[in-house]
């Protein structure tokens, strides 16, 4: 008899022990992965990481050297372009859906944003080329800041919303039975209790479309002038990424591979960033 | 403590200012509150006079919070609050068409039963946000005497004087549940209503919370839900007892001289529950 129970306590130990090893193992290789592509955009690229990325721009094709000065610039651009658009949106829509909507409304936009964010970043970039870059008759940095825009908005709306919904009900009652107005205590007590959340979910959205590629193949298309004005086509460095991936010629492979180098320490260090706020900020 | 309270010019329900010699005093006339389509509450009528401290007693469940929640406008918050019948105060029904629930619940305020400080805040943030977030601007002069008066009301000043920047969250729970009173003070309302502000606290922080509310009563009206029937004989001038009717609404059975309904109440009902032969 004890023996049996003995036995039944080996074989739960033994399972336990490989469930842990197997789980250990899927952990390894998702750390792995992010140490496999670190390093191998770092070898393959350490020729040209240098002073000369950010500072230079590129050089015509078959010169050694260069830089994606520009390119950098036009991805800080097109950021910046797509935030001023999506962050009022995105955040408003958040507060509408935690704060102000009626639960059967709040579950439409809720889907609809769902189904937006659901979109593939390609579809994104030829609807805005279809309802900008056309009657525009010109690819721009604008239509590139409108396309990461879209993409921006569900994200930033949801995770603003969700944020806002972990502050505890007691809190919106305490502020109302106040006789605060409804807005005010909105802005003045629930939205500073998520403000943590919101950020973050900001800053990752941020990051996620520094590194969109497809939307701006057709909106900003690519410049090899350097930054010519909101209305003009731009670079980015995603864009450049993939240009000089396919080429050819040996030293823009390189500087594709510093090219991507970069824009994996510019998501990780937003990530990195992210997390030192949060676990700062721990209420 | 006796502060002498100077007279304040505030504005009633339409706008026009109203000396505060004659305080708040609630008629309470056929008052029904549903949740969606469940009757939480119905029929209840009573008045509450000024400067005196009313317990809402009575078993788990029969409306007692519901109940409190519609005194100052708070029931409708709630996803499906709905209440029929009136109530008056000084006289006006705060559920006119065109009363401002913003404006009654300034003059009746309301303390949970969790402690809720807004954790965000400072201390000093936190009792003035019943000011800051309500004008526009105010004076820091203006801010700190309130804040410093508020404290001393809710007997808390002599704890935290030291650390009015530190954040809400620093403190115990019975301090918490003291610096939720000072915010309600602070915005100088003629009603205070407690939601079972006790019961989430040890008996040192309830006895300083009993002594509070009997320090208070001298400018406030007090209204308090509880669950603890010997807070209620402690602290009470009248007590109301309510229960689940039939139709699982709740129902106040009778309500009177707090002394009265327990040595001689004139229901069974309530003869029973006082009793603990039930509830």
């Amino acid at each position: 008899m004890s023996s049996t129970i003995e036995r039944r306590y080996l074989r739960r130990k033994w399972i336990n022990k490989v469930m842990l090893g197997l789980s250990s193992i899927a952990a390894g290789i998702a750390i792995f992965m992010v140490a496999l592509i670190l390093g191998y955009t770092l070898i393959h690229g350490i020729s040209y990481l240098n002073l000369d990325l950010l500072t230079q721009a590129a050089k015509p094709v078959g010169e050694a050297g260069g830089g994606m000065r520009n390119e950098i610039f036009g991805t800080l651009i097109l950021v910046g372009l797509g935030s001023i658009i999506a962050l009022p949106i995105g955040l408003l829509a958040g507060i509408f859906l935690s704060e102000y909507a009626s639960p059967k409304v709040a579950a439409t936009v809720r889907f609809m944003a769902d189904i937006l964010a659901g979109v593939p970043s390609i579809v994104v970039g030829v609807f805005v080329y279809a309802i900008m870059v056309r009657p525009m008759h010109s690819y721009s940095a604008l239509s590139g800041g409108v396309a990461l825009a879209m993409i921006m908005i569900p994200v930033v709306a949801r995770t603003a919303e969700e944020s806002l919904r972990l502050v505890p009900n007691s809190m919106r009652e305490a502020a109302l039975a106040l006789g605060i107005t409804r807005w005010r205590a909105v802005i003045g007590v629930i939205i500073p209790g998520a403000l943590t959340g919101i950020i973050t979910g900001v800053m990752l959205a941020v990051a996620r479309i520094a590194g969109e590629t497809a939307p701006l193949l057709f909106t900003a298309l690519g410049s090899q002038f350097g930054v010519q004005g909101l209305l003009k086509p731009i670079g980015a460095l995603p864009l450049q990424i993939f240009k000089y991936a396919m080429s050819p010629y040996k030293s823009e492979q390189q500087q594709a591979w510093a090219g991507a180098f970069l824009l994996v320490i510019l998501v990780l260090g937003i990530s990195i960033l992210v997390r030192w706020i949060s676990n700062r900020k721990r209420i | 403590m006796n502060t002498i309270m100077p007279n304040l010019v505030i504005p009633d329900n339409q706008g026009q200012p109203v000396t505060r010699n004659e305080k708040g005093i609630l008629e309470v006339q056929n008052l029904s509150a549903w949740y969606g389509k469940t009757l939480a509450v119905k029929n209840i009528s009573m008045s509450i006079r000024t400067q005196t401290i009313m317990s809402i007693i009575g078993p788990s469940g029969c409306g007692k919070s519901t109940f409190i929640r519609c005194l100052n406008r708070m029931h409708e918050v709630a996803h499906g609050g709905r209440v029929e019948g009136c109530i008056m105060l000084d006289g006006k029904d705060i559920y006119a068409r065109d009363a401002d629930p913003v404006v009654i619940r300034r003059r009746i305020g309301m303390v949970f039963q969790k402690p809720t400080s807004f954790p965000t805040m400072s201390i000093f943030d936190n009792v003035a946000a019943g000011l800051k977030l309500t004008r526009f601007w105010s004076h820091k002069m203006e801010l700190e005497e309130v804040v410093e008066r508020s404290l001393r009301r809710a007997a808390l000043w002599d704890e935290v004087k030291d650390k009015l920047n530190q954040s809400g969250a620093s403190l115990s729970g019975g301090q918490q549940q003291r610096l939720c009173i000072a915010r309600a003070i602070a915005i100088e309302p003629e009603i205070i209503l407690l939601d079972e502000p006790c019961s989430a606290l040890d008996p040192a922080s309830t006895l300083k919370i009993e002594d509070l509310m009997r320090s208070l009563v001298e400018q406030y009206t007090i209204v308090i839900v509880t669950h603890n029937m010997q807070q209620a004989a402690r602290v009470s001038d009248m007590a109301a007892f309510f229960l689940m009717d039939h139709d699982r609404s709740g129902i106040l059975i009778e309500y009177g001289p707090t002394s009265q309904l327990f040595t001689n109440p004139k229901d069974k009902r309530t003869e029973d529950y006082i009793t603990g032969r039930f509830g």
